[in-house]
């Protein structure tokens, strides 16, 4: 199973290049948490964006706040930069249903109406649930329905991706 | 404790919020988590989210309040909740519908939430007791009882400026016997860990062995105020100010009144709190509340937030 998931930090270096001629003065880069903002951070590091890393937490939009409440790790959304007029590229780490994107872009709009809204993921694991497409893609893959990845980020700071069965443990991977 | 606890469901989670007393130290901790992500909110252009969107909430004030019916009413509706202000000096209570009457027809008028708000220690605990499972009920002040709202926002100012309760001295001053402010933040203070909570205050002002609630008990302010992190001021209410409690509003000024030599006992970094509205010249001087170590007016603001949070807890674990 582990041998299926690809190298995350190849990936990310994948999806900087393919971003790279979209990229302007007018580039607002918003990582969507946790594993999107990981992601973002280096994104935003190799493309030298000037406009300074926003941060959201779709929590407060999520449609099943109604059947599970409230996540219990919730974070401040931190958008430090006007998003009025901005091209925005919403960053995520794995695009699956498209409800985590819907809910991202609504919270965009609620700090302003920008420019253009594009969405850079590194995984597309498909198993679209709404109409909703990313714009950079690095890898596309496909998994069982009750498979879960996820990207962790190890003590020396490099990003892993993880697979594990719906409420187990994570199986540790070799990067 | 969790499984009597009036306010939790059966899986522990908050179902009412009625008290701090007796709650987990992790909910209240979600709490303030929570708030703080709620914070940003209230500085965006759309000061929305839609969590609480077809929730009706009903603000029950049987007793007088601004600040708290207002902050109640704008967390809710930053949360997109429909809110209804019960005007109940006006309603059908003057008319003698009973408590619980006035709670069934809210009720069928398929209410979410209660905020509320009596003079009576214990009401929202009835009003809890007898609404239909799915309606949530908070506390915005009962009697001398509890007001677990302007606490959690309190302990929220706390962690805001000192980043951690441990190692803390907290001093509360002034009218503790009457006031549910107090009590609701000495539970609060004593599960969330502080070193020590001082109360001060002349003997007429301390409920019959306060010393009960985990709390160290001085008469004197130099004494109480010493090396103290944070300073919270209670209100003097005006009916108490004559008779039998205080010889009179200046006396209880000279003696218990914080000024900012009285205030130089504490740590240099201290942090004056207040839970309003304030009487300028009664319980603190004007140079202390316009002050540096104020924080009144963030308590405000950072009252919104808690407010938010704990409505949302509430109703996102209603299934």
């Amino acid at each position: 199973m582990n041998s299926k998931l690809p190298d995350a930090e190849v990936l990310i270096s994948q999806l900087a290049k393919e971003m790279k001629p979209y990229v302007s003065a007018n580039t607002g880069l918003i990582g969507i948490h946790t594993g999107g903002v990981w992601v973002a951070s280096r994104i935003h590091k190799i493309l030298g964006i000037s406009l300074p890393l926003g941060e959201i937490d779709v929590s407060f939009y999520r449609d099943d706040y109604s059947k599970r409440g409230l996540n219990h790790t919730v974070r401040p959304s931190s958008i430090s930069f006007d998003v009025e007029n901005k091209e925005i590229i919403l960053i995520d780490d794995v695009l699956n249903s498209g409800r985590t994107a819907r809910a991202a872009i609504n919270e965009v709009f609620d700090h302003g109406r920008p420019n253009r809204v594009l969405l850079g993921i590194l995984l597309d694991r498909g198993e679209r649930q709404l109409p909703i497409r990313a714009n950079f893609t690095a890898k596309n893959i496909s998994v069982e329905k009750h498979k879960k990845i996820s990207l962790e980020q190890k003590n020396d700071g490099l990003l892993t991706f993880s697979i594990r069965t719906e409420n187990e443990k994570n199986e540790p991977t070799a990067r | 404790m969790r499984k009597m606890n009036p306010q939790l469901d059966r899986h522990g989670h908050l179902h009412h919020f009625l008290t701090t007393e007796y709650l987990p130290k992790d909910i209240l901790l979600h709490i303030l988590n929570v708030a703080e992500s709620f914070l940003p909110v209230n500085k965006r252009e759309v000061k929305k989210v839609p969590l609480l969107r077809g929730k009706t909430v009903f603000n029950l004030f049987f007793e007088a309040s601004t600040r708290t019916r207002t902050t109640f009413e704008i967390a809710a509706k930053r949360l997109s909740a429909d809110v209804i202000n019960v005007n109940i000096s006006t309603s059908a209570q003057v008319k003698g519908e009973s408590l619980l009457d006035t709670v069934s027809n809210l009720s069928a008028m398929h209410a979410d939430m209660f905020v509320v708000r009596h003079a009576e220690s214990g009401a929202p605990f009835l009003i809890a007791k007898h609404a239909a499972p799915h309606i949530h009920v908070i506390n915005a002040g009962d009697g001398s009882h509890a007001h677990p709202t302007q606490a959690l926002l309190d302990m929220y100012t706390i962690r805001h400026f000192k980043k951690k309760f441990e190692g803390l001295q907290v001093a509360i001053v002034g009218d503790v016997k009457n006031s549910r402010v107090a009590r609701s933040q000495i539970h609060a203070l004593n599960i969330l860990g502080v070193n020590e909570i001082r109360v001060i205050a002349p003997k007429t002002l301390l409920p019959i062995a306060v010393e009960k609630l985990g709390v160290s008990v001085y008469h004197d302010m130099e004494q109480g105020l010493k090396d103290a992190d944070v300073v919270i001021m209670l209100r003097l209410q005006k009916e108490r100010m004559k008779g039998i409690y205080l010889p009179s509003s200046q006396e209880f000024y000279n003696t218990y009144g914080l000024t900012p030599s009285k205030l130089s006992a504490a740590k240099s970094d201290v942090i004056v709190m207040h839970p309003g509205p304030i009487n300028r010249g009664v319980e603190i001087d004007s140079f202390v509340a316009d002050g540096n170590s104020s924080v009144i007016l963030p308590q405000v603001t950072f009252g919104i937030a808690v407010r938010m949070a704990v409505m949302s807890i509430l109703t996102g674990q209603s299934k």
